[in-house]
């Protein structure tokens, strides 16, 4: 029997995971620039697992985007993981799903329960299925049992929790990894209780997680610990790779860390040193060899006749489709708005002029209002 | 006031001599006696106005504020619900046999129109059961159904038996024929038609002699199996019904049928992508329009009962695999091997593109002719032997085919190369793994058994009765999953709104579930299917409307957190003052009790 993670044929890779397709849900809850350190996280993860194969397609990344263009950033266009500028996780080619304000606790629980309005284009939706695995990363400023989203609203371990039960109950992934970079980080899945799920935290309940380095040019941290050594780690994982998960949770030990990272598996089916680390940070396909084809050139005598029958050849006529409705919008009555109190300046103007209209007219029809 | 004028009096009283002193003392008392009184009526006053206030507070304001602010929830159907939890289904089959001449003998001809009707009860797990119910009726042929089978090979007797009656969809007609009929070459048992027909001969044991009973246990296994084959069989259903019942890992392919073919879905997109690494070399020409029209639109016309389809095609360019095929020497063509055929895909995955518009799944099927450098390229399959079809497919996405065009042109060919794509070879197997991938299975047949050719559809009507079977089964598995769930997260959950559209749509679901139970019982197949996918509609639009969003959490210490500062002023006072009148009256009845002895 294998010892270790080696799995010895492609046919025992087909059943040993049960997954067809991968996802990942990448969320860096805070805003401003001094939380420079969470987008770079975010995006460091979602360039390691775009390298390792899972298309853009299939990745919802939500950040609050607000780094690269920000005026204190004396690089523009960039996102540094490195100090000395080394590493660009920015980029050209950085799809953002969801950015800026959209980056709400309403968001992130309906990108994953599916509960979306029907106006909602592909790349900003989860179309998983019951074989699909799911990474989600979670980053920003966490608390015990809370993480807080973009300084105005927080979720709460007992949501998430039911909002993967939701998941769970639809079949909506095969198996779930969650990693949460945060304050408190192990409180977040202390809640679970749905099957096939692991967790992993930076930080224990009581701890803080901490900042990796300065960048002096930049004037910000630019990584927090956990975060970079997972992406130290993931830098010698390529798509063949056969480490497992085991691996995974010795990264950042405490020394490195000063926080205890720590896991969770006991919701999860298989054996977490047979799990791979590439079924849910890269995307390795099954695939089948295909045997038999169809015979089709017998139906291709019966449709030659046809076009001889037409005589000259038809030129299709190609014309523009209307992209954008303009007529309707230009024509569009305007909408009913809610009606509104009057303003504080309406209100003081109207009090000045009865005010006057009192003063001039003589103070005794006051008191009839008073 | 009583208190001012006795101050009042008191200084008058100053003024007065000491002569007066008893004078002052009854007009103290008398004053007093009036003050107590006094007291009395402010006393009563303030009690009155304490137990109003009390009054008004519990009848109109705590049901006003328990109205106000409660959720919306409107009336679900959850008893009927709660039915579905354990589901019972019966799938009910028609068989019709028929005897041609040579097969019973005149006697037993006259008993022979009979039906026999066989149950088979399966238990999967504890909430779900399965009956099937075949209702297997017997007959001798007509005339012309005799002419038809006289014909010289078993295709064109199936041809003409079509023509002579359409059978509705989820019935088989089974026909015997003589052990001395020459229709069926030697070793062959049965012919299973395109349509929904199949031809049994006799064995070689079943001669004049016997009973009517003896010949019919001789049919029976065979039966059974074009049975098996040709409607459903035990373990298509189960893994039907794999949203219901998680089941341990069987038959490895069964698992990987599972894993292969697409989710029940209302529709499906189909992309077929011609990548051309190499434009310099090669300008192709595919004429995709008509090949899709020609080819691929029968099959899905056919295929319309399961789900929509619609079709897109694109030309990528500059598009190369993510793999340096390697130049084998012994075959002078360079060669994939089936282990890094699985890196292949990712990155051509991310140049495909998909309609926005639709969640529809996707099937991708890519055309990758290699550049000029590189070919011929061959696959090859974990024993080295090159892939006939020169294709491989990934389960749940799609189909790659690797089309070599280098004996197309010599070395000479003015660069670039006009080439004209041969659309029917390339269809083939795209058909092929089109059929595998919505859940065509293919099966070898058991011994004996031969089955017709592929139509020009590419979908012969059993296979159709087959996927109609296992889908029916899988909608009603699914919104049955899907509205239990949804009851039982509504119910958990008292702070979700419930909105009278939801609950339309579940009562909907409900319905269209019912019809649909009721349907495969009668062995209505075609209804079942419909009443199944309006079920499953109906079910996922409840469940996945974006007003069920559980956004009121509120965990109790911030519920009182909130409630605690604007009642607690109000009612402290309220509350003082009942508990002292309470206790006023007490000591009023003990005073009275004390008087009385």
């Amino acid at each position: 029997h294998t010892a270790g993670c080696f799995i010895t044929d492609n046919v025992g890779q087909f059943f040993s995971s049960g997954h067809t397709n991968n996802w990942a849900v990448l969320v860096c809850t805070s805003r401003f620039w001094f939380n420079y350190r969470h987008v770079a996280n975010t995006l460091s993860v979602y360039r390691s697992v775009k390298r390792l194969g899972i298309p853009d397609s299939h990745i919802v990344l939500m950040l609050a985007d607000d780094m690269a263009c920000n005026h204190r950033n004396p690089k523009p266009a960039t996102v540094f993981s490195h100090k000395n500028m080394e590493l660009n996780v920015y980029g050209d080619d950085v799809e953002v799903d969801y950015r800026g304000y959209e980056v709400t606790v309403e968001n992130f629980l309906r990108v994953l329960t599916g509960r979306l309005p029907p106006s909602t284009p592909r790349s900003k939706r989860l179309l998983s299925d019951d074989r699909s695995n799911i990474l989600i990363y979670l980053t920003g400023h966490g608390g015990n049992g809370f993480l807080k989203f973009q300084d105005s609203e927080e979720i709460s371990n007992v949501e998430l929790a039911d909002a993967f039960e939701q998941m769970w109950q639809k079949r909506r992934y095969n198996e779930l990894l969650f990693i949460i970079d945060t304050c408190q980080g192990a409180s977040m899945y202390e809640r679970f209780y749905s099957p096939n799920l692991m967790a992993l935290a930076s930080s224990q309940v009581g701890e803080d997680s901490l900042s990796h380095q300065p960048d002096v040019g930049i004037g910000v941290h630019l990584m927090d610990r956990y975060t970079f050594y997972l992406l130290e780690f993931l830098e010698d994982i390529h798509p063949a790779s056969k480490t497992c998960m085991n691996d995974l949770f010795k990264v950042c030990p405490k020394s490195q860390c000063v926080s205890t990272p720590g896991h969770r598996t006991d919701l999860f089916l298989r054996d977490p040193g047979s799990v791979l680390v590439t079924d849910f940070f890269g995307s390795v396909r099954k695939v089948e060899i295909t045997m038999d084809s169809i015979n089709l050139t017998s139906v291709v005598s019966h449709r030659k006749e046809e076009p001889a029958a037409n005589g000259e050849l038809q030129k299709e006529v190609y014309s523009y489709s209307d992209q954008l409705p303009v007529s309707e919008i230009i024509h569009q009555k305007p909408k009913q708005r809610d009606w509104h109190p009057p303003d504080g300046f309406i209100l003081g103007l109207w009090t000045l002029i009865l005010l006057v209209f009192f003063q001039t007219y003589g103070i005794k029809h006051l008191k009839h209002i008073f | 006031m009583g208190r001012w004028s006795h101050s009042q009096l008191s200084m008058d009283e100053g003024h007065v001599t000491h002569g007066g002193t008893v004078t002052l003392s009854n007009a103290l008392c008398s004053h007093s006696q009036t003050e107590m009184a006094t007291t009395e009526v402010e006393r009563r006053r303030g009690q009155l106005a304490a137990l109003s206030i009390a009054a008004v507070v519990i009848i109109v304001g705590v049901p006003l504020w328990w109205r106000t602010t409660e959720t919306y929830r409107a009336w679900l159907p959850v008893s009927q619900i709660k039915e579905f939890a354990t589901l019972q289904l019966l799938l009910s089959v028609d068989v019709e046999v028929v005897f041609s001449r040579g097969t019973v003998s005149p006697e037993q001809q006259k008993k022979v129109p009979m039906t026999q009707t066989q149950d088979e009860e399966h238990r999967v797990d504890e909430n779900t059961a399965l009956k099937y119910r075949y209702e297997i009726r017997y007959r001798t042929a007509t005339i012309m159904e005799e002419d038809a089978l006289k014909q010289p090979t078993a295709s064109d007797a199936d041809l003409s038996l079509h023509a002579l009656s359409e059978n509705p969809c989820g019935s088989l007609v089974v026909y015997v024929i003589p052990e001395s009929s020459s229709l069926l070459s030697e070793d062959v048992d049965v012919y299973i038609g395109q349509k929904r027909t199949a031809i049994l001969r006799l064995g070689a044991q079943m001669r004049v002699g016997r009973t009517l009973e003896q010949l019919l246990a001789h049919l029976e296994p065979r039966i059974k199996k074009i049975l098996h084959m040709m409607s459903f069989s035990h373990t298509d259903i189960t893994a039907a019904l794999s949203d219901r019942v998680r089941l341990a890992p069987g038959n490895r392919e069964n698992i990987v049928d599972s894993m292969r073919a697409f989710k029940s879905s209302p529709g499906y997109e189909i992309t077929f992508s011609l990548l051309n690494p190499d434009p310099k070399s090669h300008r192709l020409h595919w004429d995709i329009e008509s090949a899709v029209e020609t080819y691929v639109q029968p099959l899905l016309t056919k295929l319309a009962p399961i789900a929509n389809f619609s079709i897109d095609s694109q030309t990528l360019y500059y598009a190369m695999l993510g793999v340096n095929p390697r130049f084998d020497i012994s075959r002078s063509s360079y060669t994939l091997n089936a282990e890094s055929l699985a890196h292949v895909i990712n990155p051509v995955e991310a140049r495909l593109g998909s309609n926005a518009a639709s969640s529809n799944p996707v099937l991708n099927f890519l055309l990758y002719v290699p550049d000029a450098l590189h070919s011929p390229l061959h696959i090859l399959d974990r024993k080295k032997q090159a892939v006939h079809s020169n294709a491989f497919h990934s389960p749940r996405w799609g189909g790659i085919m690797v089309y070599n065009v280098n004996d197309v042109y010599g070395p000479e060919a003015v660069l670039p190369v006009d080439i004209n794509i041969n659309m029917a070879k390339v269809m083939g197997v795209f058909l092929a793994q089109l059929r595998l991938l919505l859940g065509v299975q293919s099966s070898s047949p058991p011994p004996g058994f031969v089955v017709a050719s592929c139509s020009s559809t590419g979908l012969a009507d059993w296979e159709l009765d087959r996927l109609m079977w296992s889908r029916s089964v899988e909608n009603v598995a699914t919104a049955t999953t899907t509205i239990t769930s949804l009851a039982q997260l509504l119910d958990q959950i008292g702070n979700i709104v419930i909105n009278d559209n939801i609950a339309e749509q579940v009562s909907s679901a409900v319905t269209s579930l019912q019809l649909a139970v009721a349907e495969l019982e009668a062995g209505n197949l075609g209804f079942a299917l419909q009443y199944s996918k309006e079920a499953i509609l109906a079910s996922e639009r409840a469940f996945f409307d974006p007003s069920l969003l559980h956004l009121l959490y509120f965990p109790d210490d911030q519920k009182f957190a909130i409630y605690i500062p604007l009642f607690l002023p109000m009612c402290v006072p309220i509350l003082l003052s009942l508990i002292k009148i309470a206790s006023d009256a007490r000591q009023k009845r003990r005073e009275k009790q004390a008087k009385k002895d």
